[in-house]
């Protein structure tokens, strides 16, 4: 297994919310039909979770899987288990149309903290995000700014984005310049 | 600014996470078939004022193509529907019929 070599080196950038880029997140994308019962199947024996609903996600300890269209999966893992888990994965699908790859090195991950988190993110999406519309437990796929991105809530106050390693650099400018100390606009916090 | 609901993920797409897709409910015509067909099928298109039935794709989300009713009018969306048809479904027609009594587009009535 070689070093993780982190797109941005672990930047990180403290303003209305904590923006750090998380280092070796292990992503493993599932293409097939997410109803198909062996590849529920599959999921449930390689990665210890049930396959979220729509737009949901399901988190057991550093394992995790979030929705991500009908017939696609993000799945995570420690980044170290990753070719491991796409192996036991593999050897669980068989028979079912279905495809497994490691992507952990092709994404980056970026870990926003803090009580502005919603406000910052909706600085950047075109979604609603009032806590009546988007809370944890729920996945997001969009874009942020120019670039395709995904977003889901751990808690309150803590939010994952993902978005291709190719990238990084500008999600986390944009992240950084619209987490501005100077730029509140306090919208969400009464 | 068009909200066209994705019938795939159920998100309430903004127009700059969709991507047009051109004309609903092409027949398709390839080799073998008269210069006429060809034709109509590469050039001929609707251009209404009024009701439309339009492809989309949730580009920036689940990626899924998916077919749109509106009004290039008023903007207005009728409603959604999933890509794996040829035709739109009854209720929807009902819905624009009521709404636009006497549209016509292309054979739909």
């Amino acid at each position: 297994m070689s070093d993780v070599h982190l797109a941005l080196g672990g930047a990180s950038f403290d303003g209305l919310v904590k923006i750090t880029e998380l280092p070796g997140q292990g992503m493993v994308t599932l293409r097939g039909d997410l109803a198909d019962k062996t590849i529920v199947q599959a999921v449930q024996h390689a990665f210890g979770v049930a396959l979220p609903g729509v737009r949901e996600t399901a988190f057991d300890g550093e394992n995790g899987a979030l929705w991500m269209s009908p017939d696609e999966a993000l799945l995570l893992c420690p980044y170290a288990e990753a070719e491991d888990r796409v192996s036991a994965l593999t050897g669980h699908l068989q028979g079912a149309h279905a495809l497994a790859v490691n992507v952990s090195d092709a994404r980056s991950v970026f870990e926003l903290k803090g009580r502005m988190l919603r406000e910052v993110i909706a600085k950047l999406a075109p979604v609603d995000m009032s806590p009546d519309a988007f809370g944890p437990g729920m996945v997001r796929r969009t874009r942020m700014a120019q670039v395709a991105a995904a977003f889901w809530m751990d808690d309150a106050s803590t939010a994952r984005v993902v978005c291709f390693r190719s990238v990084a650099g500008y999600m986390f400018d944009i992240l950084s310049n619209a987490a501005e100390e100077a730029s509140a606009v306090n919208y969400f916090v009464r | 600014m068009l909200l066209l609901t994705c019938p795939y993920c159920g998100v309430d797409a903004e127009e700059t996470e969709l991507h047009a897709g051109g004309e609903a409910h092409l027949k398709r015509f390839g080799p073998g078939a008269s210069d006429e067909d060809f034709t109509a099928y590469l050039f001929h298109r609707e251009n209404p004022k009024g009701v439309h039935f339009e492809r989309w794709r949730h580009a920036n989300g689940c990626g899924k193509w998916f077919h749109a009713a509106r009004c290039t009018n008023t903007l207005e969306v009728f409603g959604t529907y999933k890509a794996q048809t040829t035709e739109p479904p009854k209720d929807l027609l009902d819905t624009i019929r009521a709404k636009r009594p006497g549209f016509r587009w292309r054979d739909l009535a």
